[in-house]
């Protein structure tokens, strides 16, 4: 492909983030690469919530910047970030749950194109947003589910769902805050398959605590302790790292490299 | 869905045979309670589908009451084709810049900031010489349906305006329940479910809940210009915060998020009020009563009973 | 306005915002620290009202029917408490609306059934009763000057029991963090009854204290209720001492804006929480 295709989408530069006088985040840079994808690995308390808040808008930045496409977004909102084309998931599971499946994605879509002075004409009948609902379902690997209601989708499912929900916003950008967490090793691998396939055209950061996914899936990893980035670099620079095994081996939750 | 829509003709069909009946009494009694089933109608636009709990509501319906009273002269009638969309406009309008200033605050502080604002429009019209003091003003002449030398209907008619009343519920009714299924209706109640979750997927949620909020004004605007007509007469009270407490209750007696439960919600009010007034002077001590007892006991609301009752008649069953 | 009748309106304004504060801050405490929307808390300063009649009519003085009141006023807070709010914590906020709306409902019949609709007067106590001359023609009467001086010591006093002691300090921490406070093995039930008896307490005797002035009529804690609501949102929920700040705002402009500008003076404190709506809309000191 051209070279634009592995450009720069998103770029954080030096973003800080204090809560009081505590540093939740210092002079974090990253960047993000359409086909590849960026894992965000570190203890709990690191600061990767703060670091993924910061870049979708959910949280300002103390100081520092960051850029869309060359573009500084840094005062944007959650909305209007959305609407440049960074998508998130949440840590916590956050749908429409009392929707159905194909609700929860088609609002999605709709967000894209909003016409809220037609308010004569009938959403189920927007056949272009139900189209793409639809695609983005299977995409996520939950076709056949589009008319269960959300809320009760087993928990894969429902993560499979914010995928969904993420794809149907055309975002080029996916943040995705613990996709796995809580699933069995089964829906975990789904999932994995799920984000091979959506890295192909877009840049991903995933925050994931399951090393052995991070380590199939990751082309970049970088490491965060006490809100600073201790490490950064492909798989095999960050399994050799001594500052890394130094840092995990102080903490309950060690992980084997 | 078929049968569903049977029974709602029948209602409408059995409130149309109301005026029939030459009860007098019953008939302007209904009349009352249709026009606060709109009025009900409109706040569940905001609290039951958008998620906003407006506890200043009253002041929407107030506002176009007082639109008609005081654009009515004193000694003919003025034209039904202005005065009813100026006085929908001006609650519209007030709803919308009240908007402006209470949806920048959420859950508690709305709710406490709702009710502010419908006491400031309360002194407006209680202190100013514009709206006639504590006293208010009467509406000697009801609006004329005239248009062009030709008259449609007659609001002096009693009948005329009772279903001239029945028609606006059920254009509200199906206004209401058309805005619904449509793309802007879909992101109101996905605000209501998830405003966090919208706003991440791209939605300026504010605006939407301005737009409802506007809306939903210029419906109660409707309620409220109905309301004059019907009395006659336009009181300060008529903004006061029991207004606005009394449709939020018929709300959640017919169950949020529900137009024919808003309806249902306004008559059982209505009712509510006739039998424990007729029983005693102090009849909202009965009131209090209940609505506390409500609360505590029936944690789903009232609209929860049916369910309630058929779990319990299934589980009387299933032990016999 | 010549200087002698600004320092009038100046000391009311004082007045009526030092009396608003003690409805006020009982309310910003029970929103900032249980998380409950009470509609009738203005009920309270109305039963305050009646009680200082009431109990005054019996007594023949006001020191003994505060001396009665406020111990009933802890009590019923007390009662209700455990009766009815205690099963409004986890409750959504519509249902604490519907309920405390419920109330008022209940407390006015009950006060129309028991003392009537009438508007009465409660007398000034005769060592109170005198007033200070300021000019030829005006003077100010010594008994609102000792309500201020009354809600100012009890200001204080509120100040000292938030930041000095035991009970205080499970206040503020209750503010913070409910979970870490049950984690420290405190009674949050304990707590959270003494707060709301306190606020019943606060608010009634606020309405004791303005029963002389303002006598006693059906319907008066309505007024009182959305004028604290304006004082909590411009306040900040839960802040006391940003109910102190915003009921002395209110205070000055309500007095002086109904000298001023009589016929808006209705709207005048609604247009202040207006624009602290517009500059910051979790009102001045919202803790951060």
């Amino acid at each position: 492909m051209t070279d634009t295709h592995h450009a720069a989408l998103l770029v954080a530069e030096r973003i800080t983030r204090r809560f009081g006088g505590l540093l939740a985040n210092q002079d974090v840079c990253l960047t993000l690469e359409r086909g590849k994808l960026h894992a965000l690995l570190g203890p709990n308390g690191a600061g990767k919530s703060t670091c993924i808040n910061m870049l979708s808008g959910d949280l300002p930045p103390s100081s520092g910047q960051i850029r869309y496409q060359g573009r500084d977004i840094t005062g944007l909102t959650a909305a209007q970030r959305s609407q440049v084309g960074i998508g998130r998931s949440y840590q916590r599971t956050n749908i429409f749950p009392k929707f159905t499946v194909l609700e929860n994605v088609r609002l999605a879509a709709q967000s894209r194109r909003q016409q809220p002075w037609r308010i004569f004409s009938q959403a189920m009948k927007q056949q272009w947003a139900i189209d793409k609902a639809l695609a983005c379902i299977d995409e996520a690997g939950l076709a056949g589910r589009a008319e269960r209601t959300a809320g009760i989708l087993s928990h894969g499912e429902q993560r499979q769902l914010e995928i969904a929900m993420v794809l149907a916003t055309d975002a080029q950008v996916l943040l995705l805050d613990e996709p796995l967490a809580g699933m069995g090793s089964d829906e975990s691998a789904r999932m994995v398959e799920v984000l091979r396939r959506l890295r192909e055209t877009r840049a991903i950061l995933l925050v994931e605590h399951d090393m052995d996914a991070v380590f199939a899936v990751a082309d970049t990893i970088t490491v965060m302790v006490n809100g600073q980035v201790l490490e950064s670099g492909p798989p095999a620079q960050i399994k050799a790292s001594i500052a890394v095994q130094e840092a995990y081996l102080g903490q309950e939750d060690t992980f084997h490299v | 869905m078929r049968y569903d829509l049977v029974l709602k003709l029948a209602a409408v069909g059995g409130l149309a045979l109301v005026p029939l009946s030459g009860a007098d009494f019953y008939t302007e009694l209904i009349a009352k309670t249709l026009v606060l089933a709109i009025f009900a109608m409109s706040l569940d636009l905001l609290v039951g589908y958008t998620g906003l709990v407006s506890l200043g509501h009253a002041a929407y319906f107030g506002i176009a009451a007082y639109t008609v009273a005081l654009m009515s002269p004193k000694y003919e009638a003025a034209s039904l084709w202005l005065t009813m969309p100026a006085a929908v406009g001006a609650a519209a309008l007030a709803a919308l810049v009240i908007g402006v200033f209470v949806l920048r605050t959420k859950g508690i502080y709305f709710i406490m900031v709702t009710l502010a604002f419908a006491q400031m429009a309360f002194y407006a019209f209680h202190d100013t010489p514009l709206g006639g003091g504590s006293d208010g003003i009467y509406v000697n002449m009801k609006p004329t349906a005239e248009i062009a030398g030709f008259m449609p209907f007659d609001l002096d008619n009693p009948t005329h305006l009772y279903y001239f009343i029945l028609a606006m519920l059920v254009l509200v009714y199906l206004f209401v329940g058309r805005v619904l299924q449509s793309p802007f209706g879909r992101v109101l109640v996905g605000i209501k479910s998830n405003e966090h979750r919208m706003q991440s997927l791209g939605y300026v949620t504010f605006r939407y809940k301005l737009a409802a909020f506007a809306l939903a004004g210029g419906l109660g605007g409707i309620a409220g210009y109905l309301y004059a007509v019907v009395f006659g007469f336009v009181t300060p009270e008529l903004l006061s915060w029991h207004q606005s407490g009394n449709v939020l209750l018929m709300v959640i007696l017919g169950g949020m998020g529900n137009l024919v439960g808003a309806i249902a919600g306004a008559f059982a009010f209505v009712a509510m009020q006739e039998v424990f007034s007729a029983w005693t002077k102090h009849w909202q001590l009965a009131m209090g009563l209940v609505i506390v007892a409500a609360v505590l006991f029936l944690p789903g609301g009232l609209s929860a009973i049916p369910a309630r009752i058929k779990r319990a008649l299934q589980g009387g069953s299933a032990n016999d | 306005m010549d200087f002698a009748s600004f320092l009038i309106q100046t000391l009311n304004s004082l007045q009526y915002g030092l009396l608003l504060f003690l409805v006020a801050s009982g309310l910003t405490l029970v929103f900032g620290i249980m998380g409950i929307i009470n509609l009738a808390h203005g009920s309270f300063y109305m039963i305050g009202a009646y009680l200082a009649f009431v109990l005054t009519s019996a007594t023949g003085s006001l020191f003994a029917a505060l001396a009665l009141g406020i111990p009933l006023a802890l009590a019923f807070g007390a009662l209700l408490e455990w009766a009815l709010f205690s099963h409004l914590y986890k409750r959504d906020h519509l249902e604490q609306v519907l309920l405390t709306y419920g109330l008022i409902l209940i407390f006015e019949e009950l006060r129309s059934l028991l003392v009537g609709d009438d508007v009465h007067g409660v007398d000034i106590p005769a060592i109170f009763s005198a007033s200070i001359p300021l000019s030829d023609v005006l003077s100010y009467p010594v008994y609102r000057l000792v309500i201020s001086v009354v809600c100012i010591v009890l200001a204080v006093a509120l100040y000292f029991v938030i930041q000095r002691t035991r009970l205080g300090m499970m206040i503020r921490a209750g503010n913070h963090d409910r979970v870490m406070v049950e984690a420290l093995g405190i009674n949050i039930n304990m707590i959270y009854r003494v707060v709301f008896a306190l606020g019943v307490a606060l608010a009634a005797l606020a309405g004791m204290l303005a029963a002389p002035i303002s006598s006693v009529f059906p319907n008066m804690g309505s007024h009182v209720l959305i004028i604290s609501f304006v004082i909590v949102v411009i306040g900040g929920i839960g802040s006391v001492w940003g109910a102190l700040v915003a009921a002395l705002i209110i205070g000055f402009v309500d007095t002086f804006g109904k000298v001023l500008i009589p016929e808006l003076s209705g709207m005048v404190v609604y247009v202040v929480m207006a624009v602290v709506l517009l500059w910051r809309p979790e009102g001045i000191f919202k803790k951060g």
